[in-house]
């Protein structure tokens, strides 16, 4: 009996992983939708093309390399053993010795892991949209998902130098979404605003997002897919202080959600006179982002107020970015970058210290931006990562996928006399 | 036979569809246009970003009838296809040189 009930609990935590991490995976698709919805209709299939590329870019690099670094057998604190490929899996017998103490299968920690790390890339995508060309962007996802995300991943979660120094972050403020936003804006300020972005004496020209229903979609993916980000960070539901534990995250990160919802929507009527849709939906981001570090200690109420002021400061930000002519189309900078900091502040509310918190900010935040703005660098130099000014004005799809999200609405083809041969 | 071109804002078309088809005119071709006039667009707002909208959506109708209609389908669109504020449109009225019927080849107008 004792020996089925240790079985038991270890494929329920086994199923836990999968499933969360099956949720967070679908937030892949989140980002995809939020960032097709706010780019314009000739940009389209490329950050299509992009997101889904970088999704299976981050699981390989990730498989080969980037686990291991990340959660190595043995490393000094600062820099991890290096070792390939994925090890084999706990059999039964170990797991009943262990009296319970090995509790999941570790392919199921990987996969957990893995879609981690593409979320951080997918950060990324948002912000350089528009104007970099594909290729030289997957090549940085390459460098992004095998060495940037995974040595920082190792220093808190993998047990290395900021994890023994008290850092906290739950689920990822830092590790996931400063690090991806960081990466982005360094990529962001070596690329260069999108042309016509920014005009003389400090004047913004907005460039309307094609699809709002598809970003409200993806941004409302993203939200069930938080619960699997936050949810399956407390690692192990099968008691019952566990599944309280998780049921608390659930609510809090929701709660966080609605918060920067409706933060960023009064925020924006205040100082808009205007409801933006869009500023409502980076709010929602900014609020699940803020909540991230420590989804588990605060009430719900406190939650709710640390996601709503995560919708606050991502319209700041986004105003403010836009001031200092840093183009982030998504407003990823903002919502995962600022916001994260914030989160990783917010920790020291509930638990922990003010100090290491920004002690583990600086560190990701600088590690990340130095590493980043070198190798972003290097790949400007030797293969360009913007687009020509011509391809920018045809839009990417063409430059870059060959082909047209919206055929059927494009200037080419209100003039061609057939498009679908009749015969 | 005179070609009358009118600019009108786009809720109006069937208003002033029904109203030239109750005083005889039997044909119109009508293409969505962008336009503006002395008082120009609006503003809009997007994450913080003011943007001006010059070219307001338009239909604009080409209608040909013979010289004895012209008048009336004149104060029928005059009619029908005002507001009163601004961006009503305008009306243009050309001579028409020629007019042929495909199907059967009548001129002038027979072909109207």
């Amino acid at each position: 009996m004792e020996t089925q009930l240790v079985e038991l609990a270890y494929a329920l935590d086994t199923l836990y992983f999968l499933v969360m991490g099956a949720f967070v995976m679908w937030m892949a698709a989140g980002f995809t939708m939020l960032e097709s919805g706010l780019v314009r209709a000739k940009n389209t299939a490329e950050i299509l093309t992009k997101n889904i590329s970088l999704y299976s870019i981050a699981c390989i690099m990730y498989m080969v390399v980037g686990y291991n670094l990340m959660y190595p057998a043995g490393g000094s604190g600062i820099v991890p053993d290096l070792a390939f490929f994925l090890g084999g899996d706990n059999t039964s017998e170990e797991v009943i010795k262990s009296g319970g103490d090995i509790y999941y299968s570790n392919m199921s920690d990987h996969f957990f892991q893995v879609v981690f790390v593409a979320t951080a890339c997918s950060i990324i995508s948002g912000a350089v949209a528009e104007r970099m060309r594909l290729w030289p962007f997957l090549l940085f996802c390459v460098f992004m998902t095998s060495v940037i995300y995974p040595i920082q991943g190792y220093w808190k979660w993998g047990g290395g130098f900021l994890d023994a120094a008290g850092f906290l972050d739950f689920a990822g403020s830092g590790v996931v979404h400063l690090c991806g936003a960081t990466a982005a804006l360094a990529g962001v300020m070596i690329l260069g605003s999108r042309s016509g972005k920014y005009g003389k004496e400090g004047k913004v020209f907005a460039m309307p997002g094609s699809n709002l229903p598809l970003a409200t979609l993806g941004t409302f993916i993203l939200w069930l897919g938080w619960f699997g980000f936050n949810g399956g960070s407390e690692l192990i539901i099968s008691n019952v202080s566990e599944a309280n534990a998780v049921s608390i995250i659930f609510v809090n990160t929701n709660l966080a959600a609605a918060g920067g919802v409706m933060g960023a929507l009064i925020l924006s009527k205040l100082m808009f006179g205007k409801s933006d849709l869009t500023m409502a939906l980076n709010g929602a981001i900014g609020g699940l982002v803020s909540i991230t570090a420590e989804p588990l200690a605060p009430t719900p109420g406190l939650a709710l107020i640390i996601g709503l002021i995560g919708g606050l400061i991502v319209v700041f930000s986004i105003i403010s970015l836009d001031k200092m002519r840093i183009d982030d189309p998504v407003g990823a900078i903002s919502a995962h970058g600022t916001c994260g900091v914030w989160g990783l502040l917010a920790v020291a509310l509930t638990t922990g210290s003010l100090f290491t918190q920004i002690y583990g900010i600086l560190v990701i935040f600088l590690w990340t931006f130095i590493v980043s703005l070198i190798i972003w660098s290097i790949i400007n130099m030797i293969f360009g990562l913007r687009v020509t000014a011509e391809e920018e004005e045809e839009g990417v799809d063409i430059s870059e996928c060959g082909l047209e999200a919206y055929p059927e609405f494009s200037k080419s083809l209100e003039s061609a006399p057939s498009v679908y041969p009749t015969k | 036979m005179k070609l009358v071109i009118a600019v009108i804002k786009p809720f109006k078309l069937d208003e002033v569809r029904e109203a030239l088809s109750a005083i005889g005119v039997q044909g119109i071709t009508a293409t969505e246009v962008k336009g503006f006039g002395r008082q120009k667009g609006h503003t809009e707002l997007y994450r913080g970003a003011e943007y001006v909208v010059d070219f307001l959506p338009k239909v604009k109708l080409e209608i040909a009838v013979n010289d004895d209609l012209a008048d009336k389908t004149i104060e029928s669109i005059l009619a029908t296809a005002a507001t009163g504020k601004i961006g009503d449109g305008k009306i243009f009225v050309l001579e028409i040189q020629e007019a042929i019927r495909v199907r059967t080849g009548e001129k002038g107008n027979k072909a109207l």
